[in-house]
């Protein structure tokens, strides 16, 4: 039984994914052509010259920029380590909120909880002071630090743990297991998902920032490659005819890790994402 | 062994170095910063922050008596109004839609969730390209439909541009919560109704809606912040807030005061602003996340 609003369904749907999909279709087009291919009619379909681009602009990239491996390096290291950094600093102090009662709890809890309202495009401006005055600039400590305070992080742990039961506490108690022996027995495993889905979250944010990156390095060699799209473009521009092909293979490869990451992880992350709420 | 409250460990100094690393990077780069934006925002600043002078609530009434801020203001809400709309419209009639299928529901999700992960400024660039005057794909289809398009020229056509693609970088995190409402009601709901008589129309209308009020006025207030607070490349890259500051939105006028034109001051006095504006958004944010763990 298949009636017309069956098929119109899939219909929508189908024309839905395809608008989401064209931009990347057309760029995939324009990175396997060479630049004049682009100048006239566009070509419908993919050329032969993907590989032929994409070695040029990993190995040698565009003229006064660095190749491009160098900036998805940048980009990786600064995305794991904003990630992980997160990861590990809102773990460790939600659990300190729950499992401890201390004078300062609650104090520590707000005033963690405030930097959820001051995300970096709103503070970039004071913060670029301190990490200057910190010599920071110019570093991967300054690429990172400034970014790896996690007030969401935090507080989805916390709401976790809240939902734990409490005699598991108590019994590793009765057995003689310390807080970090519990922290690492139990309260670490039984948080998998959540972490998991967390990191989804925070690799994407990492990989993806582009005011950070483009206030506190100057030097190329700390260039990661979504900040750098401005730098490609504008060399891509110098030539005679525009580079547009380069900087199609560059945006491909800027989209293709976090996409692949959200992928891959789809199931854990949509979970751990929407049963918490944020 | 000594008797304390249930679920809690005896331990007087393990807290605070658990939570060292946090506030230390909390305190340096959160709070101090914030602090001193504060107290620059009642200063008058030179250039290299050599010579200051206490101007008081100057900052402010020169800011707000200036129609540059107010006419930021008014760009990026309509921006994140019009974003808004469309993307949560879209997102609703896609998850709605993708729901429904039995087969296929999957890959429809894939379908629908990728562009999540696309950086907003690799989404400017996709568009970029597909709507560079003359030479882009899409202007072409403009220009043959007699569209006189130049968006580095005419202001409307940078907003609307700036508006499309923002959408479709936003309808992935649209579609991913109304998936996650829609499968949060009870189908014996739905059951009943249809036994009702009910049709698919007045199901959606009388169930499915007032049933994703929260999830929508949740989404309503994230697409704002994201609009208001993390389109900084989208602007930087496509338009530069031209053109005659058409694009010109909060974030890009504090990006260009402070470090182009070297107002420290009033850089600092419009941080302040933006803060309570994010903070405001943020404490609503959360009271609704409280309100949805209380319904669980």
């Amino acid at each position: 039984m298949r009636s017309a609003g069956h098929w119109l369904r899939h219909l929508v749907l189908l024309c839905g994914a395809l608008w989401l999909l064209l931009p990347i279709y057309v760029a995939i087009v324009a990175a396997s052509h060479d630049a004049r291919d682009l100048l006239g009619n566009f070509p419908w379909l993919p050329g032969h010259r993907l590989f032929a681009n994409l070695h040029h602009i990993l190995f040698e990239g565009l003229p006064s920029a660095i190749p491009v491996w160098r900036m998805l390096l940048n980009s990786l290291l600064m995305a794991l380590g904003i990630s992980l950094g997160k990861l590990v600093i809102s773990i460790l102090s939600a659990y300190a909120i729950v499992y401890f009662r201390f004078p300062g709890r609650m104090i520590a809890f707000w005033l963690i909880f405030v930097t959820l309202m001051l995300p970096v495009e709103v503070r970039f401006f004071p913060t670029y002071r301190i990490a200057a005055d910190l010599h920071l600039l110019n570093s991967y400590a300054g690429l990172i630090l400034p970014l790896i305070a996690s007030a969401t992080a935090t507080f989805l742990f916390r709401q976790f743990f809240m939902t734990l039961p409490q005699d598991l506490v108590d019994a590793s108690r009765l057995d003689g297991a310390g807080p970090m022996r519990f922290f690492f027995d139990m309260a670490l495993p039984l948080s998998r998902t959540n972490i998991a889905a967390l990191f989804v979250l925070e690799f994407v944010y990492g990989w993806n920032q582009y005011l950070w990156p483009l206030l506190t390095t100057t030097h190329p060699g700390y260039e990661t490659v979504v900040m750098g799209m401005q730098g490609v473009i504008s060399a891509a521009n110098g030539f005679a005819v525009p580079q547009w092909n380069q900087v199609m293979t560059v945006a491909l490869l800027a989209l293709v890790p976090p996409v692949l990451v959200v992928l891959m992880m789809q199931r854990v992350f949509i979970k751990g994402f929407t049963e918490t709420g944020k | 062994m000594s008797r304390t409250e249930p679920g809690i460990f005896p331990n007087r100094w393990l807290p605070y170095v658990l939570l060292a690393p946090q506030l230390l990077v909390t305190l340096v780069f959160f709070v101090w910063p914030s602090a001193e934006a504060l107290i620059d925002s009642f200063y008058q600043v030179g250039i290299f922050g050599i010579q200051r002078h206490f101007v008081g609530l100057d900052n402010f009434a020169v800011l707000l008596a200036d129609g540059g801020f107010v006419h930021s203001f008014w760009v990026t809400l309509i921006y994140a109004g019009s974003t808004a709309l469309l993307a949560m419209s879209l997102g609703l009639l896609f998850a709605v839609l993708a729901d429904g299928v039995l087969r296929g529901r999957q890959l429809y999700r894939l379908l629908f969730l990728w562009p999540y992960a696309v950086a907003p400024a690799i989404a400017a660039v996709l568009w970029m390209f597909l709507f560079a005057p003359q030479t882009g794909l899409g202007s072409r289809v403009l220009i043959a439909l007699g569209v006189h398009w130049n968006y580095a020229m005419n202001g409307t056509q940078a907003m609307l541009l700036v508006i499309a693609l923002t959408v479709w970088q936003q309808l992935a995190y649209n579609f991913l919560f109304f998936t996650a409402g829609l499968q949060a009601i009870p189908p014996t709901l739905l059951e009943a109704a249809t036994l009702d008589g009910a049709g698919p129309f007045m199901r959606f209308r009388d169930i499915v809606f007032p049933l994703l009020a929260p999830t929508t006025f949740f989404l309503l207030v994230m697409n704002t912040l994201f609009v208001f607070f993390d389109t900084f490349s989208i602007i930087d890259l496509v338009t530069g807030g031209g053109p005659a500051g058409a694009t010109e939105t909060l974030v890009y006028k504090v990006y260009r005061d402070g470090f182009q034109n070297l107002n420290l001051g009033s850089a600092a006095a419009q941080s302040i602003l933006l803060m309570i504006m994010v903070s405001t958004l943020t404490a609503i944010q959360f009271r609704l996340i409280e309100r949805r763990v209380h319904y669980r």
